[in-house]
């Protein structure tokens, strides 16, 4: 059953530009622009794009803050424009950049808070909150007040709020910004979890693709208002035929490293920046140069969203992206 | 059981939803209280910072009468009795509403959104926003002027002027209200429009502090006819007091005040909605 339904759904801003000295234009700018798809439930969808590209206006239609100029939009079966205080209760969504717990209070009270104004039943509540409680670590942080709580207790704090009322659909933005690579882990575990268990439809947007890798079967891109791909995540690094670098220091200057399967995008001194596919292990290329060279450091960046969506319309493979 | 706060419009019933804004309110409103207890040496000290200058506001009009026995044919216990009632209303409204000034700043930081995408009325939820109880501060000290006055005053208390008294004071915390909220709405248009709603509300008790025969006719029939200041105590005080009008109006606006507060909460009410229709179609 589709949960989140998108037709033909568009959405202009009117951009009011000065000429000249007291004359001022108008222009229409396309934010989304004929944009269609379905989620269904329980499914984990990764929405991705560069800034601007309009996945927050998306999100904003589709929890009922926006109106769409055309279109239409089903959340839960229902038109979120149109009944968005309902729709509210169905929904939850946390934005990795800006609490929604109470700063001054003990994290406890900001759920105390949820109970009340979702009317959320109290055995329901003592349910979800355990539950919570258990999966995210929060049983010593419940009576700590949140403004002495680190980034990634309080990402977890977030993510605990937005499910106490279990919403069908979860709309998050960039929940693992931030944080360290323990709390990333965290938040994944929870969300991987949250998803099978509970079948809550999510909806995620990231510019971090491990988030994407490790969480979504699915990867909607979205540019320039439209979807330029729509498809399993191997299709985006197919596609885009994107690569992960390892940047490897080693102890002196040395010619460029010779290795199957590797690329040297770049040299500097004594660094070298291999670049091999994105599906593939590092691990045998770690091992490998550490044998032949040697390694004093090294470090594994993952490919830029930017880059891979770049790669997209460099080599013009996806039939539906328009020309930009 | 009904869910009055759901369907935005659609069922529930007025009151229902009425009565759902008003627990929405008082909810957001205890956590703040509880978060500024948090903080519990500079809530006293703001408490008596903010107490002192109220009182030293009322010490400018009693130093005014140190020097003349009548201000524009008013006496003190006159002048002090639309000093409270304006303060009253003024105070009250800026407890229940008084956060919406913030609405600009909120639109421009896209935190309105949050409250958008919460179950709870938008408008509850940023007249709560912030709330202190510092702000009972100047309410206590409207209703201590109050009561002096009441007491001071040479009125013939007859039934008619003591039920005058407290519906002043409900009409005039309505009519302010609706001005917070009114004047607030602008700034879904124009985000850094927060003085237009402050000199309306904080400008016009100031001026309805004193008696309306201190002003130029001009500005009394602008408080009649334009914002309609004049009902929240001038034009009623003028019966409790048993006045005559400076304008010569017919005795029926002195008890219009009820009509007044309905066009003004009605006028408010529009505004908002209309607002939020174009944030919700602009997003800006």
């Amino acid at each position: 059953m589709a949960v989140i339904e998108v037709e033909d759904v568009r959405r202009n801003f009117t951009v009011r530009t000065r000429e000249g000295r007291w004359r001022r234009g108008r222009r229409e700018v396309r934010a989304v622009d004929g944009l269609s798809f379905t989620v269904g439930e329980g499914e984990c969808v990764g929405y991705i794009g560069p800034n601007g590209a309009g996945k927050s206006t998306t999100v904003k239609m589709l929890t009922g803050i926006l109106v769409p100029s055309g279109g239409r939009l089903r959340v839960a079966g229902v038109d979120p424009a149109a009944r968005r205080a309902e729709l509210a209760r169905r929904i939850g969504v946390v934005f990795g950049q800006r609490t929604t717990l109470w700063w001054d209070l003990p994290l406890r009270d900001s759920y105390e808070l949820a109970r009340r104004i979702y009317r959320i039943p109290d055995a329901r509540y003592r349910a979800n909150l355990d539950r919570c409680v258990e999966l995210l670590d929060l049983g010593p942080l419940l009576d700590t007040p949140v403004r002495q709580l680190s980034l990634g207790q309080r990402m977890r704090g977030d993510l605990a709020a937005a499910l106490l009322h279990d919403p069908s659909v979860l709309y998050l933005d960039e929940p693992t910004i931030g944080l360290d690579t323990v709390s990333k882990a965290k938040v994944r575990a929870f969300l991987r979890e949250t998803n099978r268990e509970r079948r809550t439809t999510v909806l995620l947007t990231t510019h971090d693709l491990t988030d994407i890798e490790q969480l979504c079967g699915r990867v909607m891109v979205i540019d320039h208002g439209r979807l330029v791909l729509d498809g399993p995540l191997e299709r985006l690094h197919e596609i885009g035929g994107s690569e992960r670098t390892l940047v490897v220091d080693l102890a002196e200057a040395h010619p460029p490293i010779d290795l199957p399967g590797v690329r040297v995008a770049r040299t500097e001194g004594p660094r070298q920046w291999l670049a091999f596919p994105a599906r593939q292990s590092a691990a045998p290329i770690v091992a490998a140069v550490a044998a032949r060279y040697p390694l004093v450091d090294l470090s594994v960046r993952e490919p830029a969203i930017e880059d891979v969506i770049a790669r997209i319309y460099a080599g013009n493979a996806v039939p539906s992206a328009p020309a930009p | 059981m009904a869910e009055p706060g759901g369907g935005g419009g659609s069922g529930g019933g007025a009151a229902a939803r009425a009565g759902w804004a008003v627990r929405s309110w008082w909810l957001i409103t205890g956590m703040w209280i509880r978060s500024t207890m948090a903080y519990r040496a500079s809530f006293a000290l703001s408490l008596a910072a903010n107490t002192l200058i109220t009182f030293l506001d009322f010490a400018v009009l009693l130093l005014m009468f140190a020097h003349t026995r009548q201000l524009a044919g008013w006496t003190l216990a006159e002048t002090g009795f639309l000093y409270a009632t304006s303060s009253v209303a003024l105070g009250a409204a800026n407890v229940l509403v008084g956060s919406v000034g913030g609405l600009g700043e909120r639109v421009r930081s896209g935190s309105l959104d949050t409250m958008l995408i919460r179950p709870a009325p938008a408008l509850a939820q940023l007249a709560a926003e912030r709330f202190s109880l510092r702000r009972l501060g100047r309410l206590l000290q409207a209703f201590a002027v109050l009561g002096w006055s009441l007491t001071a005053l040479d009125v013939h208390w007859t039934w008619d002027r003591v039920l005058m008294v407290p519906a002043l004071l409900l009409c005039g915390t309505v009519i302010f209200c609706a001005l917070f909220v009114g004047c607030s709405c602008v700034q879904f248009w124009w985000g850094e429009a927060a003085e237009l709603q402050n000199a309306v509300t904080y400008g016009g008790a100031t001026v309805l502090q004193y008696p309306p025969t201190v002003f130029a006719k001009e500005l009394v029939a602008g408080t009649v006819f334009g914002v309609p200041l004049a009902f929240v105590n001038w034009l009623p005080a003028l019966h409790v007091l048993g006045r005559t009008d400076p304008l010569g109006l017919p005795a029926a606006f002195r008890f219009a005040s009820p009509l007044a507060a309905a066009l003004c909460v009605l006028a408010a009410g529009l505004a908002w909605r209309a607002g939020l229709r174009a944030y919700r179609s602009t997003g800006s």
